[in-house]
């Protein structure tokens, strides 16, 4: 059973570190070039870290590490990110 | 050139239970009172964290069941807010929340979080709300926020459950849904039926979850529940034409979820 | 660390088993994954080592099942803090899978169907302290637990231990794999409790 969830999940570890919110951020995929909001990635939040997946094509778009005392963020999966900012 | 202020890096804050409302056998609400709170869009969830005595902790996201600007019923901008918990035997924190945490207790979370899965009143589409289980949750905000905020959007929740008696909010969505014909909730029951419903049980399908209709072009569709429940219903509505971009899910993970 | 709750006292509770540092006993086996599980079918199913000068030993399912291999009770040790002891398996020691391979390569890079990766020194992957298991409990290895055939080097967090397993690459130079690259420690050793960089 696949036991992954929505990018939801990464809204929470990501305002830790992010003062605007990352799920309705548009990021696009370096491997298939699809974009969409983070909020639709494909969560894995069992690992020893976070993985989001790109929706279409299943690699890898963003990986979160997190120690008590510190994170390690690899955005290499994304060409960008689009991210609101308040108005 | 003023700018409204950037929302600062998530923190965690200390509410205290003001009350607790049994829902179901194993489900209860806790009303929490935390000043200081920013406020939350429906759709939002919070994280709650436990720690023991010897620094060991543990960490649960609970989406918010209350509508922005305080439990229904409350006062206007009174800083409550409200989570609904079903209680999972072999949990780790929810038997706490639902079982040990009672009035006065402080209880530490953080939030609100999530911008994606939300709705607001200045939406005024159509939308297609699809629970199962206790992801019935965060819509029961959106239909909550939808009435205190007086909006006429169009509401149709299907709500998946597995017998009577497990349903929260029954009460409540049936005096809503009677006072007010924007909101339209229909049940699917999944193992046993109420005395006389007119169909066997059994899980969701395309024609209750579009029920005959067309997606209208505005229409939004949140989806919430577990991981399988969340897949079938996303997949169903994608085959009977439903746009992927158009439907938002919450995914509980496999064992339904919150523990 | 946070206000202590009234009356919680949390899931794990390690009783006298002597554990690593930081580390709750459990008596399930959770699953962790990076991703979806691979399925990998037998009849494509491959294992290769390839050394630093070229020259690679590949396995088909067949040839691998037909090696020795050993029965092993070994203890778990996760990264995630759960410890698992006592556990059953059944593999082909890498000792056999290395005999007589000639390199000089210090380090080792073990790569899964679907993409993981994880490093450790060649010398941790002799001398009876590694296996390619594919049983655990006298069952076939489930697909969740890394099947049909995964890495096992109970001495290291468990991150070490890569499902999956489609080969080693034998290098002159370490390559820090998915999990190293990333924040956690090179090594892993739970009995340093070295999780992260700089443990």
């Amino acid at each position: 059973m696949n036991t992954h969830l929505d990018g939801n999940v990464l809204a929470g570890a990501l305002r830790e570190l992010f003062t605007v919110d990352i799920t309705t951020a548009i990021g696009q995929c370096v491997a298939c070039g699809t974009t969409g909001a983070m909020g639709q990635a494909i969560v894995y939040a069992d690992a020893p870290g976070l993985i989001a997946r790109c929706p279409a094509c299943d690699e890898v778009v963003l990986r979160l590490v997190r120690s008590s005392d510190r994170a390690w963020l690899d955005l290499r999966g994304v060409s960008y990110l689009q991210l609101e900012l308040p108005a | 050139m003023a700018r409204a202020a950037v929302l600062g890096r998530l923190t965690w804050q200390v509410a205290t239970v003001a009350a607790v409302r049994e829902e179901t056998a194993t489900a209860r609400t806790i009303v929490l009172d935390l000043p200081g709170w920013p406020g939350h869009q429906a759709g939002q969830h919070v994280d709650v964290r436990l720690t023991a005595p010897d620094g060991y902790s543990a960490q649960r996201s609970y989406s918010i069941a209350s509508p922005p600007g305080g439990a229904p019923g409350g006062a206007a901008g009174a800083a409550t807010l409200e989570l609904t918990v079903q209680r999972l035997a072999d949990g780790e924190v929810s038997p706490y929340l639902a079982d040990v945490l009672e009035p006065g207790d402080p209880l530490e979370l953080r939030g609100p979080i999530g911008g994606w899965f939300v709705w607001n009143p200045t939406s005024g589409g159509p939308v297609l709300l699809v629970a199962g289980g206790s992801g019935v949750v965060p819509l029961m905000a959106m239909i909550r926020t939808r009435a205190v905020s007086g909006s006429h959007a169009p509401f149709r929740l299907v709500y998946s459950v597995r017998e009577p008696g497990t349903a929260l909010y029954a009460g409540e969505l049936a005096d809503l849904a009677t006072a007010d014909a924007g909101l339209d909730v229909t049940y699917v029951y999944t193992r046993t039926t109420p005395p006389g419903w007119p169909t066997p049980a059994g899980r969701i399908s395309a024609g209750i979850l579009t029920a005959g209709q067309a997606a209208r072009p505005d229409l939004a569709v949140f989806v919430c529940g577990p991981t399988g429940f969340v897949e079938t219903a996303a997949d169903l509505l994608v085959d009977a034409g439903y746009q992927p971009s158009a439907i938002k899910t919450e995914r509980f993970g496999p064992s339904g979820g919150q523990q | 660390m946070g206000i202590v709750s009234r009356g919680f006292g949390g899931r794990r509770r390690g009783g006298d088993e002597k554990l690593p540092p930081g580390q709750y006993l459990v008596t399930d086996f959770p699953v962790l994954s990076a991703g979806p599980t691979p399925r990998v079918n037998l009849d494509s199913w491959e294992l290769r080592i390839r050394t630093e000068t070229g020259p690679s030993r590949s396995w088909d399912w067949a040839a691998f099942q037909a090696l020795p291999h050993e029965d092993i009770t070994v203890d778990l040790h996760c990264v995630t803090k759960w410890s698992k002891l006592g556990t059953t398996w059944r593999g082909v020691s890498l000792d056999t899978l290395l005999d007589g391979l000639e390199t000089t390569a210090e380090f080792a890079l073990a790569r899964s169907y679907g993409g993981y990766t994880t490093n450790l020194p060649l010398a941790d992957l002799r001398d009876g302290q590694a296996w390619i298991a594919f049983s655990y409990g006298s069952e076939d290895l489930e697909p969740e637990h890394g099947g049909p055939a995964r890495l096992l080097v109970p001495h290291l967090y468990l991150w070490k231990s890569a499902k999956w397993v489609q080969g080693i690459d034998l290098l002159q130079a370490d390559n820090p794999g998915f999990w190293e690259s990333l924040g956690y420690h090179n090594y892993g050793d739970p009995w340093r409790e070295q999780r992260y960089w700089g443990d």
